[in-house]
């Protein structure tokens, strides 16, 4: 019955793509006012919630604007840019961002291209190992943060313990990873690496799976290395996919947020860009310079982009949809 | 390509699995570990609690915290669920003729999408507080709602356009010329054929939502604080001897659903985590 109903549905094209221009214009009309009306709401609403506030901060950023302070309200053009950009606080926590960026990203990307290799040849625990990697992209960051920071919290932690059994008493258990910059920056790199692998790897195995196996297998016959197979081989095919994964991580890791918020509240000069950003727009509540830190986060962003897709040839139209 | 493996590769690869299987549960131990320790225990360093007390659960659920915790919950509820309706709502039109439909601005409505999914959230914090203070929407679940949007909307348009995309659409023509009415084809054929693609989308919007953080912190202050932001300030609440416990207890309670979740659907999340990722 379905190849009858297959034919029939064949037999029935010709007849309208026969119609005449006229009529086929009318639907082709139709055609096009239908899915603006489908897809309108949806495009106009992602416009109004990311489009309008940004253009609201970059004019509110041109302010001397204390929400406490209502009507000392004074223009002041480009002056909040000025002192953000001259203030050494914002290029500290530049400074930080980058390196959280870099570290998570390269340490994500090993790792995950680590997974993906074994997810995609392992048999025996297969389904149960995909779904038990998928458990760290599902967790709230905040409830990440908070088991990486207690664990490794002096009073309630256990990575002190595991320390100082695995080093014969050479770790000290009070060692307190909170009291400086790089062994809180290292803990707060933990916790985002965790959480955020598993979809790097996810990402990743999509794109091992579309490399021929053939190719592997031909490499392999001629004698090359497990590593000459990697390099030559494997990672030159799946080049797009890695490029988006990179992509997609190092804007999300650069927007970095509730793991410092949770771990150290940006003390021990541990405080991102976007914690910069909140501080000065919730705590301050100065919108005018809060607003000028949230134009110039999204400046970075948009070069980031940039950046991607122009020097490494990241095609933009691969990725999702067509 | 598995039957070009020899055993011996077979069961090392087997192997290898134990370490990834930890990795991916050790820090949900910790936790749960954490909760199950009275607060005496809190610093033992014992990762099996040598006595297991159920008094930081009792404490946010029935005791004095509850009034942080629940109503958190509720509101995590109520708003996350409603941002994924929305968006799923709005996606599956937009998707629909995206994956059917020959108008022009497709590529535009994909590509803002793209656009706004990698958009500095905390960027669109201090414009969207100005305003809620202004109009009232502050401290509202409307007020999370709507940026929550931002989040959602765009993830489920590429979602739903790739699994749409993937679908045979002339199924619907084929069961018309059959005899079946236009409800008909639509109600046996279309729908079961989509419905995987919408479920699908929704659990990957519903877990963004449950994540937010930013914003949520940012746009309430009590009546509408969701659990993430509810537990950064359990600490500070300080209305308990041992917030550890507490935020530990609450952490595992809304990792619940997350977890199971994952188990039943893992196959549908992978594809649709990476089916708008890569084309394929």
């Amino acid at each position: 019955m379905t190849t009858l109903a297959d034919d029939t549905g064949r037999d029935t094209a010709p007849p309208h793509q026969r119609a005449s221009k006229a009529r086929l214009s009318d639907r082709a009309r139709a055609e096009r006012s239908l899915g603006w009306k489908l897809a309108g709401p949806a495009f106009i609403i992602m416009l109004a919630v990311t489009a309008y506030p940004i253009i609201n901060a970059l004019w509110l950023s041109l302010y001397n604007y204390r929400l406490t302070d209502p009507s000392a309200r004074s223009f002041v053009f480009l002056r909040n840019y000025v002192v953000i950009l001259t203030d050494s606080l914002w290029w500290a926590a530049v400074g930080i961002t980058v390196i959280i960026t870099l570290v998570t990203v390269v340490v994500e990307f090993v790792l995950g291209m680590a997974l993906a290799m074994v997810m995609n040849k392992i048999v025996i625990p297969r389904r149960s190992l995909r779904t038990i990697i998928l458990i760290p992209y599902a967790i709230i960051t905040v409830v990440s943060a908070f088991s990486w920071k207690y664990a490794f919290a002096v009073d309630s932690g256990y990575a002190n313990h595991w320390l100082h059994t695995v080093t014969f008493g050479a770790f000290p258990l009070t060692y307190d990873w909170f009291g400086g910059t790089w062994s809180s920056l290292a803990i707060i790199c933990l916790s985002e690496i965790w959480k955020t692998t598993p979809f790097m790897s996810l990402l990743l195995l999509a794109g091992l799976a579309q490399v021929d196996s053939a190719l592997d297998e031909a490499a392999k016959v001629d004698g090359a290395t497990f590593w000459q197979r990697l390099y030559k081989v494997t990672l030159p095919n799946m080049k797009a996919a890695i490029m988006v994964a990179l992509l997609f991580r190092t804007l999300d890791a650069f927007r970095i947020f509730d793991n410092v918020f949770i771990m150290t509240g940006g003390s021990q000069n541990t405080s991102t860009v976007s914690l910069v950003a909140y501080n000065q727009t919730i705590s301050r509540a100065e919108i005018g310079m809060g607003s000028a830190v949230s134009v110039l986060l999204f400046l970075i962003v948009v070069g980031i982009c940039v950046v991607f897709v122009k020097a490494f040839k990241v095609d933009l139209a691969q990725v999702k949809g067509d | 390509m598995e039957s070009n493996l020899s055993t011996r590769d077979k069961t090392w690869l087997g192997i290898s699995a134990i370490p990834i299987m930890l990795y991916s549960i050790v820090p949900i131990l910790w936790m749960l570990s954490l909760s199950l320790k009275p607060s005496s225990d809190l610093s033992d360093g014992n990762f099996v609690p040598s006595h297991i007390s159920w008094t930081n659960y009792s404490l946010i659920l029935t005791g004095g915290a509850k009034d942080l915790f629940l109503p958190a919950l509720a509101n995590s509820i109520v708003v996350c669920l409603s941002a994924t309706v929305i968006s799923v709502v709005l996606a599956t039109f937009a998707a629909y003729a995206i994956a059917r439909l020959d108008f022009p601005g497709k590529k535009l409505i994909l590509t803002t999408a793209l656009a706004v999914s990698i958009f500095p959230v905390i960027s669109l914090v201090t414009p969207i507080y100005n305003l809620w203070r202004a109009i009232g929407l502050f401290d509202t679940q409307i007020g999370l709602i709507i940026p929550y949007l931002s989040l959602t909307l765009p993830i489920s348009i590429w979602t739903l356009s790739a699994f749409f995309k993937q679908i045979p659409w002339e199924m619907e023509q084929a069961a018309q010329v059959d005899g079946a009415t236009n409800w008909q084809a639509f109600h046996k054929v279309i729908v079961p054929l989509a419905a995987p693609g919408v479920f699908t989308t929704a659990i990957i919007s519903f877990f963004i939502a449950w994540n937010d953080f930013v914003f949520a912190i940012s746009l309430t202050s009590e009546k509408a604080r969701t659990v993430p932001a509810a537990l950064a300030f359990f600490t500070g609440a300080s209305q308990f001897e041992q917030p550890t416990g507490a935020i530990c207890a609450a952490a595992v309670i809304v990792t619940i659903p997350v977890v199971i979740l994952v188990l039943f659907f893992q196959r549908r999340i992978v594809a649709g985590l990476t089916s708008g990722a890569v084309k394929g």
